[in-house]
């Protein structure tokens, strides 16, 4: 074979295919037969669109971008008035417990406003995940949390495609383990509830499928369901226990880690961090424990059991209120919030994030702090005296220090502060230090 | 033979007594007002040290790496190690001498959990509940040391100051200035309760300290609120390199950045991620500015609690891993040089099949840092500041002392 035919198919061409060379024939009349002559393109290549075509498309392209952005900033804004009107329930409930409940198992359960997508969850969240269990069973809970776009939008699940499944062999995209991972160890077991990489592997294998519904295809108030084919088949091994494949299983799963011992736990040590004190008395937790398992979880049991706690009746004052709790209790403190333009609540939002806590903006799925050094820097707490000088400023009726102090914390208020307050230079000064008092400060 | 007292100081005096003498000048220094600074700045979540740090001339970065792999625009640093195409101000620094990067390193926490990783990385020792920070131990080792000598630029101090020893904190207000007899009145209210009254004291000398340094009042100017705004580290970052570069500033600082935690849609050299270290570079930069003479003096850590998978996860994103990427940055710094035992990231070389392995230890740049700046010695560092760490050999090559 000559060279002349190498040179024709590397030098002038592309480079040779095998056999190539051996089947050319004359070299340079097998170049000129190219010239003008090209092979078909690959169809989809040739079909691509063309440029006309992107330009028709264009219009269309952009408007849908404008859509999104306006539905991004509409969710934002209904975050915002919604989030207005849950404080304003705060300031003016009778079952303020009740609340606080709420607020505990929300932070349990974190989900945050991370990004703007985000925005659209927190209120229904609250509303349909939290709000009708926290006197019912854990495990309900955990299950409207697992189901609920909120949460599995924010730790990725509905995302999330078994790697052998139907879906998975189909397109580039697979497991993310994110939501198998914070419910043990932040949800159910705790970090030292005994679980490892492997666990949270088969978690999160067990719950892959677990998506939503979009657009018409939801029906009736739940747009949680369940893809089998996103599902990734087979058996999972989850703490020692074997599961089969399919949505039942996931509830099994769930349910079991609901009742493990290290979930009383790790609840327990939490609720009694939450309304007893930073350091509960050993004592407490483990009977909060044994409430938790005795009776499977049962929510009402565990808040009742609180109450029965003559540790969480000490006069002294144990926590340090967040800065939410913080600014809801000086709006009670004047009997206020009944009525309240969007602006204010707006501004109320503001400064409790100014405080360190923008509702529903923890700033990871570990949720608020609940411990006083989380709130007590130097900063926050200067923006805390602040904020209460402001406010004081800001109240169309002054009310005098002393009588307020008495009429909300009554024996609580110590002599040495109703001796401040008694002092005070006007009644702005003095309703200012009232809710700056350490007795106010804490709770 | 035995060694008389008299013999070692003439000794000393006579043949390495220059160098002992420095050595004791720098100790006696050591906790003196506007000498070194040790910056820590945690990044909160995990920050992906694969993406910042890429190992373009690693053979196995590129299928590794798969749809991350960074390929055009990146800072070439040596054969292996590029800095992320947004890193432009880092460049600047490694071009003037001023950033060293250490690779494949991590805390000796070996699990994958944000927040014990974050608490390792902050108390200094292997285990996660540890309550006091490592910063703190190092802090009550300056001789007449005040609160003011340790600030954490946060809202509330992060558990990496937290401790025996008095600290403060420091954010811009936003609130109209407060008249000065009412705080005075609400010191006495915090008699009986020294928790809120230093913290509140703190705050208040710190922010006596801030205007200071930015020459007015701090406190109701627009600017200062977009300080606080979530996405934007710039402004906050270049009055807290004014407040922390002041003459008689504070010996120790700690900033923090969240938000690194990429589970999904992270992107390679352009997106979400590139957007965060852009912005992160361009606050550093400011910082650095901000700092003026002090950033000669500056050895300015820049940490995260663990690295993430090699692989591209699920969803374009990455998961919790291991090693990962760190900084030092700063006049004290002796820059452009890569510090890393690399592992490679073939298949087989990977912790567990998915994670960077780890070949360094944080705890190692600690120790260099504060044996540099705060002039710690070795036994110190493994006894009390980093408990049970003898074996954890300080990183020193990459500090000017």
């Amino acid at each position: 074979m000559s060279a002349q035919a190498y040179i024709a198919l590397n030098r002038f061409g592309l480079g040779a295919r095998p056999g190539e060379a051996d089947a050319l024939g004359d070299p340079a009349r097998f170049l000129r037969d190219q010239v003008g002559n090209g092979a078909p393109l690959l169809p989809e290549f040739a079909a691509a669109p063309g440029s006309a075509q992107i330009m028709r498309e264009l219009p269309e392209r952009n408007r849908m971008r404008d859509m999104a952005e306006e539905l991004l900033k509409q969710f934002r804004e209904r975050f915002r008035s919604e989030m207005g009107l849950r404080f304003q329930h705060g300031f003016t409930s009778p079952t303020g417990f009740h609340e606080r409940l709420v607020w505990f198992w929300a932070n349990h359960f974190t989900i945050s406003v991370t990004n703007l997508r985000m925005f659209a969850w927190p209120s229904s969240y609250e509303r349909e995940a939290i709000r009708p269990h926290v006197s019912g069973r854990f495990i309900d809970m955990l299950l409207a949390v697992v189901r609920h776009p909120g949460m599995l939008l924010y730790l990725d699940n509905a995302q999330s495609i078994g790697p052998n499944s139907l879906a998975g062999k189909r397109i580039d995209r697979g497991l993310n383990e994110n939501l198998a991972r914070e419910i043990l160890e932040l949800h159910t077991l705790g970090v030292e509830g005994g679980y490892g990489q492997g666990d949270v592997l088969a978690l999160a294998k067990i719950l892959t499928g677990w998506s939503l519904k979009r657009g018409d295809e939801v029906v009736g108030e739940d747009a949680f369901n369940f893809f089998p084919n996103r599902h990734e088949p087979g058996g999972k091994t989850l703490l020692g226990v074997d599961y089969a494949e399919g949505y039942e299983e996931g509830v099994r799963a769930l349910t079991a880690l609901a009742s493990h011992p290290s979930t009383a736990r790790h609840v327990a040590r939490k609720f009694a961090r939450h309304f007893i004190a930073d350091d509960p008395p050993v004592a407490s937790v483990a009977r909060l424990e044994s409430v938790f398992n005795d009776t499977n979880g049962d929510l009402g049991a565990l808040a009742a059991a609180v109450i029965e706690d003559e540790a969480a009746w000490q006069a002294e004052p144990r926590k340090m209120r967040a800065p939410v709790e913080y600014v809801t209790a000086a709006m009670r403190a004047f009997g206020g919030g009944a009525k309240m333009e969007r602006k204010a609540l707006d501004g109320l939002m503001n400064s409790c994030r100014l405080m360190g806590q923008f509702p529903y903006g923890a700033p990871s799925p570990k949720g608020w702090p609940d411990e006083a050094k989380a709130w007590a820097g130097p900063d926050a707490m200067l923006e805390r005296v602040e904020w209460a000088h402001a406010l004081a400023a800001r109240l169309p009726q002054k009310p005098d220090a002393s009588a307020l102090a008495r009429d909300i914390l009554g024996p609580l208020m110590s002599e040495h502060s109703m001796t401040i307050l008694a002092r005070a230079a006007d009644p702005v000064q003095g309703v200012a230090l009232f809710l700056s008092s350490p007795e106010f400060q804490r709770r | 033979m035995r060694i008389s007292r008299r013999t070692l100081l003439n000794g000393l005096a006579a043949g390495s007594g220059l160098a002992a003498m420095q050595g004791w000048a720098r100790l006696a220094f050591a906790g003196a007002p506007g000498d070194a600074r040790l910056i820590v700045m945690i990044l909160r979540g995990g920050l992906d040290g694969l993406a910042a740090v890429p190992a373009i001339g690693d053979p196995a970065y590129a299928s590794a790496r798969g749809a991350l792999a960074i390929g055009e625009g990146a800072h070439r640093l040596d054969d292996t190690f590029a800095l992320n195409p947004a890193l432009k101000g880092f460049a600047e620094f490694w071009r003037k001498g001023e950033l060293a990067v250490i690779h494949a390193i991590a805390s000796p926490y070996r699990e994958r959990s944000h927040f014990d990783a974050q608490n390792v990385l902050e108390n200094g020792t292997a285990r996660a509940n540890g309550a006091e920070g490592w910063l703190n131990r190092a802090l009550g080792t300056i001789a007449g040391k005040s609160a003011r000598d340790a600030l954490a630029i946060a809202q509330s101090v992060p558990l990496i100051l937290q401790g025996e020893h008095q600290v403060s904190s420091w954010m811009p207000g936003v609130l109209p200035e407060t008249d000065p007899d009412y705080l005075n009145r609400v010191m006495a209210l915090y008699e009986n309760d020294p928790a809120l009254r230093s913290a509140l004291d703190d705050a208040l000398q710190i922010r006596a300290m801030a205007e200071d340094a930015a020459g007015a009042p701090l406190k109701g100017s627009g600017g200062m609120q977009a300080a606080r705004g979530p996405y934007n580290l710039v402004p906050l970052a270049k009055a807290a390199g004014a407040l922390i570069g002041k003459e008689g500033g504070p010996r120790i600082a700690v900033l923090e950045a969240n938000g690194w935690d990429t589970h999904a849609g992270q992107g390679a050299g352009e997106g979400q991620l590139a957007r965060r270290l852009g912005n992160l570079d361009e606050a550093l930069t400011a910082f650095a500015g901000a700092m003026g003479p002090a950033w000669a003096k500056t050895a300015m850590l820049v940490v995260t609690e663990f690295g993430r998978t090699v692989a591209v996860n699920g969803t374009n994103g990455t998961d919790h891993g291991t090693g990962g990427a760190a900084f030092a940055m700063g006049g004290a710094i002796k820059g452009g040089q890569v510090v890393a035992d690399w592992p490679s990231l073939s298949r087989g070389a990977l912790h567990e099949g998915r994670d960077l392995k780890a070949t360094a230890d944080l705890r190692s740049l600690f120790k260099g840092a504060l044996m540099a700046t705060l002039g710690l010695d070795a036994d110190v560092l493994s006894r009390t500041i980093f408990p049970d760490s003898a074996d954890v050999k300080p990183l020193t090559s990459i500090f000017r002392v």
